[in-house]
């Protein structure tokens, strides 16, 4: 059936069974292919968005459940490509092949976001569910801190 | 280098690659017929580039191309999946070039060896064997735009200097900007290669440096860069696979009626299975099409299918174990035999012996396998994450019955790679469901649970290694037994030895300075898909020959470090053809001869940097180990920390690599990085096992990967400067991974005492 759903900002209308999950119908059905399917049962990370802010893994979201809330994207992150932690990641020459990097950065925003001041703690604590198999950990870290570097000087 | 009118052009487009795929030749031909281990008897051994499939293309008019605005264009001819490649082979033609890296684009050459030369993206290779042709060609480029602009001006052509994106003649003051120039220069003949003048590397802008960032780094950083698994095409339509669960297994009988009413679903299609040796051919099974990803996947879980699992039903990684042990228990094939090993450890004062096993590991690429086929008018397009291009392109063309001139492999970004991705099985399923599907663009998406059942295995293997000393400590004999199945199972039937180019991966070519050594390879037989994993049969021999040597170490109450560096002894240039070594990376052994001062040089170094000697608290340790690998020399020290209930932290590792020349140092050091991740991940975490033919892991929540959280804190890469551009490069993105492992589990012995000589360690600690 159909639903709405709104996307970085955007109403958008798909026809799909309710319980498809939110990465599904971001990726096949409305082309939004910057979020990745890495394990289809929350263990990866890749598939990271925000729903009302908050990090969620989308392969775990059935679609009611997105409905009504505002959904935000690796591509809806910044309107040109420079949040802090986008900046910061490309600085750092974070990426290898970047295929988890949009879920990584997913994450370290909503990190960033309730927890201006990161520790290596709170970094352990809320990146560990997000896997880098080409193993860019100290980087995302590294990247982390100069993002919240940035923010706090913005403020 | 040659004019391009049209900015985005296509360039390239046709043709294939091949590197690891050396195997497939003799395989088309119909009889095996390895390009490693036999020797061409009436023709000159071709070594390193020239020894490809399909050598090196050294043309800049194919791979250079400036428009009117000055854009230039490089052709990438190597697959991304992480090392940078993209980046760093423009950054060198375009340094030789005098180009403004604001200027430049990179264009992904499709799979065409004819065209572009070898792209088997393997081998630690890439930049090793293309860095002097992309060097060539640059300055080639530049030198013609020279002599445009000196006919322009009909000024002597010595008079006028590329600087930055433009000719400039002093004498005059005058400059053209490239764009101006490249019709002109495309339309002169490219200098012969004794009349290229390379730059003075002195003037090096990119080289060297590490400061150009990655040319995709704003599309990955914003979602939208490309991966096989993105490529969306008008009217495509989604398919996933049901494989057999076990290896030589094939479908019984299958009935889709209850897949056919979920929602979305199309159609199911059979896919035959490849009768082994499979090569790069695909398992078989029931595709299941639907209008999206998620409904072929509730599809595939409404089929029913009886499958006859075959003659590898019985495959248990437990009882396997048990028959490696008795293997390298006996003789085997001696593969190196140096003195009389026997007679000296006869007459040893002391005797060590210790076996080692390393177990399965799936790659687990975070893009699992995913491509996008359509046929057209009796012509194949594929888009698709490979690092083979050139054997995707003509197994598809073997597959599918069309010529490989009709069949088109558009190479996108790989979400990693680590050999997985160099059989190219899961394009050539594409490729048969589009068939079934009238020619319509298909995407076949493995799940995480297809990837980790039905990968290309890296190999399990046991290692028996047996030394005897002298009063002094010192070793007198060297007895190292390996067996493992071989990668030749998928291009062979039946073989039971490690190949040539398994047992120079850090078994025969072992360096120490011992008079009496004897390397043997007891049978073993392949149960399942046996595939290339990062750094390939180097993981299992450096976690023996380096554990080893710290147990002799311990056994002669002699520090670690010190003890290695004995035993590789004075530092000297050893012929590996004198080790017995029948294939050292391809490269010529001449020209790459195994250095001990280089090996010892990679110790000292990271030695001296990790402050190895210093007094560690309680439960802390420091462990050292060193590796030639893809020749390149690589050494690493591990801190680890055993707390109570056997926990493990590693808060630093140092890792110091000499690689030769060093083009893009940021990448060398990420890939250094990376493969201390996954040299801890393999190490303390990663295993498939197998029961009843089936692996007993299917997703990242049994087959466990190292995390941010266990990650070291702190990974110090240090690069050993090359004196001089001109000598021979060594690989990058493998040869960090091989001693891991043991410098972890060496520094596991310092901190606790305890002798890890199984892997994954897991909780091997708690007890």
């Amino acid at each position: 059936m159909a639903y709405t759903l709104k996307i970085n900002g955007v109403d958008h209308t798909v026809d799909v069974d309710g319980e498809t999950p939110l990465l599904w119908v971001l990726r096949d059905v409305l082309g939004m292919t910057g979020t990745k399917f890495g394990c289809g049962m929350a263990q990866c990370g890749a598939c990271t968005v925000h729903l009302d802010g908050t990090a969620v893994r989308s392969c775990q979201t059935p679609t009611t459940d997105a409905v009504g809330a505002s959904v935000t994207t690796i591509e809806g992150l910044s309107p040109d490509g420079n949040h802090p932690v986008q900046i910061a990641w490309r600085e750092a020459n974070v990426p290898q092949c970047g295929y988890c990097q949009s879920g990584q950065m997913m994450q370290a925003a909503s990190l960033l976001k309730d927890t201006p001041k990161p520790t290596d703690d709170d970094i352990d604590a809320a990146m560990s569910g997000n896997i880098c198999r080409c193993g860019t950990y100290p980087r995302i870290r590294a990247a982390i801190k100069q993002a919240a570097t940035k923010m706090a000087g913005v403020q | 280098m040659r004019h391009d009118p049209v900015l985005g052009q296509t360039f390239g487009a046709t043709i294939a690659n091949v590197s690891r795929r050396t195997f497939l030749t003799g395989v088309a031909a119909g009889s095996l017929i390895l390009a490693v281990g036999v020797p061409a008897l009436a023709e000159e051994e071709k070594y390193a580039g020239d020894g490809m499939p399909h050598g090196l293309r050294e043309d800049p008019k194919i791979f250079i191309a400036i428009a009117d605005d000055g854009t230039l264009t490089v052709v990438c001819h190597r697959s991304e999946m992480g090392q940078g490649i993209r980046t760093s082979i423009p950054m060198v033609v375009a340094d030789e070039l005098e180009a403004d890296w604001s200027q430049v684009k990179v264009a992904q050459a499709t799979g065409d060896e004819p065209r572009f030369g070898n792209q088997d993206t393997d081998g630690s290779r890439s930049m090793r064997h293309h860095f002097m042709t992309m060097r060539r060609m640059g300055a080639a480029a530049r030198q013609m735009l020279e002599q445009a602009a000196a006919n322009q001006w009909g000024v002597p052509v010595a008079e006028v200097e590329a600087v930055k994106h433009e000719i400039v003649h002093k004498p005059s003051d005058r400059r053209l900007g490239y764009g101006a120039l490249a019709k002109a220069a495309a339309e002169l003949p490219v200098p012969p290669r004794e009349s290229i003048k390379l730059k003075d590397p002195a003037k090096f802008r990119y080289i060297g440096k590490g400061e150009t960032p990655l040319i995709d780094g704003f599309d990955i950083t914003t979602g939208k860069a490309q991966y096989g698994i993105d490529t969306r095409l008008d009217g495509m339509v989604y398919a996933v696979v049901a494989r057999p669960p076990v290896f030589g297994g094939k479908v019984k009988s299958f009935d889709d009626t209850e897949a056919l009413k979920v929602p979305g679903v199309l159609k199911t299609v059979a896919i035959d299975p490849t009768p082994a040796p499979a090569v790069f051919q695909p398992l078989g099974g029931v595709a299941v099409v639907a209008t999206n990803t998620w409904a072929a996947i509730k599809g595939r879980e409404a089929l029913k299918i009886e499958w006859d699992d075959g003659p590898h039903a019985s495959y248990s990684s437990e009882e396997y174990k048990a028959t490696l042990e008795a293997a390298v228990r006996q003789p085997g094939t001696v593969v190196r035999n140096d003195g009389d090993a026997d007679k000296a450890l006869a007459g040893a004062a002391k005797r060590v012996e210790a076996e080692y096993y390393i177990p399965h590991l799936a790659h687990a690429t975070m893009e699992p396998p995913a491509a996008v086929v359509r046929i057209v008018d009796g012509k194949c397009e594929a888009w698709a994450c490979v690092q083979s291009p050139q054997a995707t392109r003509d197994n598809l063309a073997q597959r599918l019955g069309i010529p490989a001139e009709n069949v088109t492999v558009n190479v996108t970004l790989l979400g990693g790679g680590f050999g997985r991705k160099s059989k190219p099985d899961y394009v050539v399923e594409a490729g048969l469901i589009s068939k079934a599907m009238d020619g319509k663009p298909v995407k076949v998406t493995w799940t995480r649970e297809d990837d980790i059942t039905n990968d290309y295995f890296h190999a399990v293997s046991m290692e028996r290694v047996e030394a005897g000393l002298d009063e002094a400590g010192k070793p007198v004999a060297w007895l190292h037994r390996s067996a493992a199945p071989t990668i030749i199972s998928i291009f062979a039937p039946d073989p039971k030895q490690e190949a040539d180019f398994e047992l120079g991966m850090g078994l025969v070519d072992v360096p120490f300075d011992i008079a009496n050594v004897r390397v043997e390879n007891p049978q073993a037989e392949a149960h399942t898909r046996i595939g290339w994993f990062r750094s390939v049969y180097n993981i299992p021999h450096a976690f023996a020959v380096q554990s080893f040597a710290a147990e002799l170490a311990a056994a002669a109450g002699r520090d670690q470090k010190d003890y290695l560096l004995e035993l590789i002894g004075p530092p000297r240039q050893v012929d590996t053809r004198k080790l017995a070594v029948k294939w050292n990376y391809g490269e010529d052994p001449a020209l790459y001869l195994l250095d001990t001062k280089r090996l010892r040089g990679v110790i000292e170094t990271v030695a001296e940097a990790a402050k190895w000697g210093r007094t560690m608290p309680k439960g802390s340790g420091l462990g050292i180990a060193a590796h030639r690998s893809f020749v390149t020399y690589v050494a690493a020290v591990a801190e680890v920390q055993v707390g109570d209930g056997g926990v493990l932290t590693i808060p630093r590792v140092d890792i110091a690599v000499d690689c030769g020349p060093q083009i893009n140092p940021d990448r060398i050091r990420s890939q250094m990085e990376g493969a201390v991740v996954m040299g801890i991940s393999l190490a303390t975490l990663g295993e498939i096992t197998f029961k009843n033919g089936r692996t007993e892991q299917t997703n990242f929540d049994a087959f466990e990967v190292t995390r941010i959280d266990a990650a070291p804190k702190e990974i110090n890469v240090h690069l050993i400067p090359a004196s001089d551009y001109s000598l021979p490069l060594g690989g990058v993105g493998e040869p960090g991974v091989p001693p891991i492992a043991p410098a972890l589990t060496n520094a596991i012995f310092a901190a606790t005492g305890k002798r890890i000589r199984r892997l994954p360690i897991r909780d091997q600690l708690a007890t």
